[in-house]
């Protein structure tokens, strides 16, 4: 097999999978976020301006789900395959709210009638909390396992198994991660009153984000097997939860300073850390099975090909610096607080 | 119903919903560069009037097109997770490169198109504009050579046996230039360029027969007929050479496109008719041995009929795929008609003189999404009962874990949520064309200084 810095394709890529799921997760993370705040802003003009904060934004940020996602399809088809025909429910539950939230933002401030707008705020706010909640819920289900048998196939319930205790509170603690960094986004994007009324908000939101990520991190340790044993093999990776750890204790100190900038980065740093930690502990195993390890979707058996992934990592060679670019151009041109103006929403 | 009909149904209404978005897009996007490169040549405001209030329109096209889109993304994973798994290692480097090259280029500038007005200069703002278009572009690039692929798979080879067979990528570039890629995206291209063309043309058709934004509308008018007027008749050429290609990798398609049953034997070409799947009969008016001649510049020259074909390999709706080729045919001459008499009318001076023409031009709207939609279907029914042609049939491919119950309810849900967003968007666009590019009751002066 073919290596880079002794890493082979297969490990490579889902080096590049994880980086593209972490850069959804924070840049989608604030835009969520700031979406299950939406009811608890008053006046109809604080929602116009948090729906503006991320604006021209959002469009942008979800890109990532779309190459992560095709990054998925494209290394590992297997997985792709597996995980959202097994999980068809939850998946297709998600479509449905992406698309109910683009309407939400796209719609909502076209009429000026107050039922209109309070009806889409309804949507907006329902779709955002209830997609943050279901990503956790995915991620929990993938850390516990699927039923898979031979080939891969799944033998699981299909309605409502999906939610389990373990999956609804690692949506909650999504939810509560993704609300902390939105409200730390919207800060950055807003003043007066409005600005405030989010520090009041922004506090409510990191106690329970506080308690939550205690409650799933104990019970992981706990009941989750495996989990220490890995650690056991290789204890360098235990850096992992201390920087974690660190992170989350960093966000209410430089919040308390009204450094929110700087609050963003270690929120999104949070986030990465505790999806390396995910990656870390999976690896290489992709979706355990339940049934039997020898039927787990892992990084090997669910591989493109060594010349299909040769390509695809040479494309992601060309194509990561032009998309950074892209980035930093989008996001130097709309920095700063909003301001509303004729080609708002 | 089985979980294999569902499933297709399901797709096929998906990907039409999505379909009426994308070729819109990309079709707006090339009218808005010609509108704002004319704005920063000439610095008319008018052109810069035209732009704002098309992008308008263009947000709300964009914006449900990127959404159902991200829905196709998914929906081969959830709905066929069989088929996924076989053609991933091909597919995979498409989509890879779509995504990377395609789509963050377009989404990145499409904030500082809609939003940056304000914020950045108006060659910034042009770059961005050409940046959202090309980056449409490249979309519908990867995306028919991963569909092209399917009609005319190269650059693989076949590994494993049975539940574990896919095909694997052997060249990358013969993949990607396989036989049908280039004829099918220009002609993708171009469809969509007709569907953005014809609703600029409408909408201000409708101005000048309403009397409301005369001279904008008459610039408008001026810049869409150019572009249909040449995509109409070029169209013509990339569906002619996109038909040959069909003829010589797809022959069962070819026969079901023109319902020509005799294994080997000269071919008619209809004008249009009503095929008999069951007496191997068409009914209609046809220009004998055309398509013989068409295909091979030969009215005796023989082409292969669906009887050359096991049963089981022949696509199941012939009349479909007859009536759906000969719909997007028919449409297709009759742009072509239209807009050369129209460019006549223009070169004599007259072009806004017919009111009964410019009724048309309002109308004519409809005909590219019906054309690029009932194309869409020809194509891929065509290619029943292959999913991967020769390789990997439809019912095959589909998720083996999914139950029909559980398609029944994202198909409902489906129904309900774009049925919302359709009247959602015609509600919209319809409100922006109503209100127009500037307010009429303030000083137009204000807004066209150059009147």
């Amino acid at each position: 097999m073919e290596t880079i810095l002794g890493l082979d394709y297969p490990t490579l890529w889902y080096l590049v999978v994880g980086l593209l799921f972490s850069g959804y997760a924070i840049l989608e993370g604030f835009d969520y976020g700031a979406g299950a705040w939406h009811l608890f802003l008053r006046k109809d003009l604080s929602r116009r301006i948090a729906i503006n904060a991320i604006g021209p934004l959002w469009d942008a940020n979800q890109v990532w789900l779309i190459i992560g996602g095709g990054a998925l399809f494209a290394g590992f088809p297997v997985m792709y395959a597996t995980m959202l025909s097994s999980m068809y429910v939850p998946f297709m539950l998600f479509l449905m709210l992406l698309v109910l939230r683009s309407s939400a933002i796209k719609f909502r401030s076209a009429e000026k009638m107050l039922w209109w707008r309070k009806t889409w705020d309804i949507i907006y706010f329902i779709s955002n909390t209830l997609i943050a909640f279901l990503l956790g819920v995915v991620l929990a289900n993938i850390l516990q396992g699927f039923e898979l048998h031979e080939n891969f196939s799944y033998k699981g319930g299909i309605f409502f198994s999906f939610l389990s205790p373990y999956s609804v509170m690692v949506g909650f603690t999504t939810l509560s991660v993704f609300m902390t960094q939105g409200a730390i986004f919207l800060l950055l994007k807003t003043e007066g009153r409005l600005h405030t009324r989010l520090t009041f908000l922004l506090k409510r939101g990191m106690v329970l984000f506080l308690i939550s990520f205690a409650v799933t991190s104990t019970y992981t340790l706990t009941f989750l097997p495996g989990v220490i044993n890995k650690f056991k093999e290789t204890p360098i990776f235990f850096i992992l939860p201390v920087l974690a750890f660190l992170a989350v204790a960093n966000v209410p100190r430089l919040v308390s300073k009204k450094k929110y900038a700087h609050a963003l980065v270690f929120s999104s740093l949070t986030m990465a850390f505790l999806l390396m930690l995910v990656a870390f502990q999976l690896y290489p195993v992709l979706i355990p099975s339940t049934v039997d390890p020898k039927y787990s979707v892992t990084i090997y058996n669910a591989a493109s090909s060594q010349k299909s992934l040769g390509i695809m990592l040479t494309i992601v060679l060309i194509g990561a610096p032009l998309l950074a670019g892209y980035f930093l151009f989008l996001y130097k041109t709309f920095h700063g607080k909003v301001k509303l103006d004729d080609t708002s929403y | 119903m089985d979980v294999e009909i569902l499933a297709r149904i399901q797709f096929a209404f998906t990907i039409a919903f999505h379909y009426i978005y994308p070729p819109l897009s990309i079709g707006l996007g090339l009218i808005m560069v010609i509108m704002e490169g004319l704005y920063l040549k000439t610095g008319k405001k008018a052109y810069e009037v035209l732009t704002r209030f098309w992008l308008k329109i263009f947000a709300v096209t964009f914006g449900i097109g990127v959404a159902t889109g991200i829905i196709m993304e998914f929906e081969f994973g959830t709905n066929w997770a069989v088929y996924s798994r076989y053609v991933g290692d091909i597919f995979g480097s498409a989509l890879a490169a779509e995504g990377l090259f395609a789509f963050g280029l377009e989404s990145a500038f499409l904030g500082v198109l809609i939003f940056g007005w304000n914020r950045v200069s108006p060659k910034v703002h042009f770059i961005s504009t050409i940046g959202v278009f090309l980056g449409s572009m490249f979309s519908a690039v990867w995306i028919v050579v991963a569909n092209s692929w399917q009609q005319t798979p190269a650059g693989y080879h076949i590994v494993g046996e049975g539940f574990n067979a896919r095909a694997e990528v052997t060249d990358f570039w013969a993949m990607v230039f396989n036989p049908s890629s280039v004829d099918r995206i220009i002609h993708v291209w171009q469809g969509a360029f007709l569907a953005g063309a014809f609703l600029v043309l409408s909408v201000h058709a409708y101005y000048l027969l309403k009397g409301r934004y005369v001279e904008i509308s008459k610039k408008a008018f001026k810049i869409a007929l150019g572009v249909a007027t040449i995509v109409s008749f070029s169209q013509l050429i990339s569906g002619h050479s996109s038909a040959d290609g069909v003829a010589v990798n797809q022959p069962a398609k070819l026969a079901a496109m023109e319902g020509h049953y005799q294994a080997s034997a000269p071919a008619d070409l209809y004008l249009f008719g009503w095929v008999n799947n069951d007496t191997q009969e068409v009914s209609g008016v046809s220009i004998p041995g055309g398509l013989s001649f068409l295909v091979d510049q030969d009215f005796e020259a023989p082409i292969t009929g669906l009887n050359a074909f096991p049963e089981e390999d022949r696509p199941g709706q012939v009349n479909a795929v007859f009536q759906f080729y000969h719909i997007m045919v028919s449409i297709g001459l009759f742009l072509i008609a239209l807009t050369l008499y129209a460019s006549f009318l223009w070169w004599k001076g007259k072009l806004f003189d017919k009111k009964w023409l410019l009724k048309i031009f309002a109308f004519s709207v409809l005909l590219p999404q019906i054309a690029n939609q009932v194309g869409w279907f020809a194509a891929e029914m065509g290619r029943q009962p292959w999913i991967v042609y020769g390789h990997l049939r439809t019912d095959e491919g589909f998720s083996q874990e999914v139950s029909s119950n559980q398609i029944l309810f994202s198909l409902i849900l489906f129904l309900v949520v774009y049925t919302i967003l359709f009247l959602l968007f015609i509600y919209t666009v319809n409100k922006k064309i109503k209100h127009g590019p500037y307010d009429e009751a303030k000083n137009p002066n204000e807004f066209l200084k150059y009147v």
